[in-house]
């Protein structure tokens, strides 16, 4: 039983709505069944065990609740995806292989609020008419697959889980299996060929549209961690009242997970579409460090098109186009995509004047080029490139013609592949070249060299070098 | 020469098979951590003796290996210790990190990649490799050393970090 350790001071901010992470940090919580059981726990499962499986989907729906992993695809309309004629059986998977840079949110679920996941992903297999679960879970939490698996044994002890759901006669067995510290694992097809026990390389759609053609080719509905989470919210508090939170078509809550150059980085439970970007940052995360000025925002993990602090974004307001800056956007899924972004997985990445753009894109590029699973020649050959020339440019042994050759791969790459990572890995480069094209063009010749190059970037850009000229 | 597993782990593993009653070959990823968790690393012994027992054959165990960061081919240190290099992390200082980590442990820097290879320290003690983001982006810079995550790791932390190791 692991003991949640509380960080004083990190307290729920006033303008947080903590419903997800509720217990996260919260003194005197731990990760057993029984404390998890004193609040009220399990109680939302012997609801929906009362309700027909139908009709908790036709909740899940009406609340309207959207994906939390990144697509913010509607959870309610995905589960109806399971052909109606199906004999075949039902896999329901748990994606907890959080593995955007940036997003750290499922890390807190799985390590402090185990049951919660537990309890959620019960009452949605019931839903979907799966008897077998797996919960997939990045190989880098190996304390939380500990946790999720003590977890699992006190709620097969409970009968919670087993032959005999609460004595209802549903059947429902949850195993973790752990990944092996592969990206392209958190795509969904990817993850089920890995479950399958094969490298990940994803399938394409069509056929393979996992509600039809899934794990073993059954029908399987792969949801994310926090997605799980909010089916036991919706079950407690029913439809119209979790609609009532956030905004309509952005429902409920969601965490948005802090990073880069803030004062007090972290992760805050907001409802979606009620704090605006500058009330984030400004209020939340305590403003900018010391004597530094916003320069831009990636706002929805690392794959999501950077924002720049000066950009203007116009958005509908009623029947009214509102020109806005960035300190005014809502943080929801709609918001976002009218500023040529995306909401994402919520990992709201902070980056301040004292950073230089072709330093960051150079760090994603690398990410990519390592994490690209080499199934489509343009997304392999092009992630390596894209590295490549950020390497050069970083260093300032570039070409001013090089920015316009990193973009023209970028968009070779978009567009062009199996799965959504060809997308992921072009988005930053097309994003911060487009945005930020004089200060790449600037760097290229290192004359403005301010920023921090690393050993293997320095040797990469050398040997780039020796075979270009 | 033939994988000598015990008694205990064997059962341990045969446990791991029945979480998949469709398909053996979906155990391969979780026979393969057991067996990386004993072993240290999967040798070629070890994808026979696993593809035997899945009822495979043995290329398909080790493409799996060859593919996954997670899973390695050569012996690390007692202490393997992965620096998470992705954006939060460098932001916060890793590339700083991971230089004091190499002097601290008698790492040769200039050994260290992605994974492959892994720079092990002379005495064998310790192994250090970059990581892709571990998802601990809000309190940078974030490193594993083996099973155990370690966040905010200021370089004036390694001392005692790496004491406590033993």
């Amino acid at each position: 039983m692991a003991k949640v350790k509380y960080i004083a001071g990190k307290e729920p901010h006033a303008k947080e709505h903590r419903m997800i992470f509720r217990n996260v940090d919260r003194e005197g919580w731990d990760t057993s069944l029984a404390t998890y059981q004193k609040e009220g726990g399990y109680k939302q499962l012997a609801k929906a065990l009362k309700m027909e499986p139908k009709a908790v989907q036709e909740e899940v729906k009406a609340a309207g609740l959207r994906g939390r992993g990144g697509a913010g695809f509607p959870t309610g309309v995905k589960w109806g995806f399971v052909p109606p004629n199906n004999t075949k059986p039902v896999y329901l998977i748990c994606n907890a292989d959080e593995s955007e840079p940036g997003t750290f949110k499922d890390r807190y679920i799985i390590h402090q609020d185990p049951h919660q996941l537990i309890e959620g992903l019960i009452i949605s297999a019931y839903a979907v008419g799966a008897h077998l679960a797996y919960i997939y879970i990045r190989e880098e939490f190996p304390e939380g697959a500990q946790i999720l698996e003590t977890a699992i044994e006190e709620a097969r002890k409970q009968k919670f889980l087993g032959k005999n759901v609460c004595g209802t006669g549903f059947e429902l067995e949850i195993y973790v299996h752990r990944g092996a510290g592969a990206y392209i694992c958190g795509e969904e097809t990817g993850l089920i060929e890995s479950l399958e026990g094969k490298r990940p390389y994803p399938r394409i759609k069509p056929p393979y549209f996992p509600a039809a053609m899934g794990l073993y080719l059954c029908p399987t509905i792969v949801n994310n961690v926090e997605s799980l989470c909010h089916v036991k919210h919706i079950i407690d508090m029913g439809a119209d009242a979790y609609g009532k939170l956030g905004t309509p078509r952005n429902t409920g809550t969601r965490i948005l997970c802090v990073s880069g150059d803030v004062k007090k980085p972290g992760y805050y439970e907001i409802q979606v579409g009620k704090v605006t970007m500058g009330e984030l940052i400004n209020d939340m995360c305590g403003g900018m460090k010391e004597g530094r000025k916003l320069k831009a925002v990636i706002p929805g993990g690392s794959s999501s098109k950077i924002l720049r602090a000066d950009e203007k974004f116009t958005l509908k307001q009623g029947d009214k186009d509102v020109e806005i800056g960035i300190e005014d956007i809502p943080m929801d899924f709609d918001s976002l995509m009218a500023c040529g972004s995306m909401a994402g997985s919520g990992g709201v990445i902070v980056i301040d004047d004292s950073r230089a753009i072709s330093w960051v894109l150079n760090n994603l590029n690398t990410f990519y080029a390592h994490e690209s699973c080499g199934q489509c020649t343009p997304c392999r050959e092009g992630s390596a490139w894209m590295k490549k020339i950020t390497d050069r440019i970083v260093s300032g042994n570039a070409s001013p013609e090089d920015v316009d050759t990193l973009e023209s791969v970028a968009y070779n790459i978009d567009g062009k592949t199996i799965c959504a990572f060809g997308e992921a890995c072009s988005w930053p480069t097309e994003a911060m070249v487009a945005k930020f094209r004089d200060e790449l063009i600037g760097d290229t010749d290192g004359k403005n060299a301010k920023r921090p190059v690393s050993k293997e970037t320095q040797e990469a850009a050398k040997n780039l070098k020796s075979l270009t000229t | 020469m033939a994988l000598k597993v015990p008694a205990d782990l064997e059962k341990e593993i045969d446990k791991r098979i029945t979480h998949y009653p469709e398909s053996k070959r979906s155990a391969v990823l979780p026979v393969l951590h057991e067996v990386q968790s004993h072993f240290g690393y999967i040798s070629e012994d070890a994808v026979v003796w696993v593809a035997k027992k899945l009822e495979l054959e043995p290329i398909r165990v080790l493409e799996v290996v060859t593919f996954y960061p997670g899973f390695r081919q050569k012996p690390v240190g007692k202490h393997h210790i992965r620096v998470c290099r992705t954006l939060s992390c460098a932001m916060a200082g890793s590339a700083e990190l991971m230089e004091e980590f190499c002097k601290k442990a008698k790492i040769d820097r200039s050994k260290v990649s992605h994974h492959d290879p892994i720079a092990v320290s002379e005495d064998g003690q310790y192994s250090i490799e970059f990581a892709e983001c571990l998802a601990g982006c809000g309190t940078g810079p974030v490193c594993m050393i083996n099973d155990d995550f370690h966040e905010e790791v200021g370089t004036d932390k390694l001392e005692e970090i790496l004491k406590n190791c033993d």
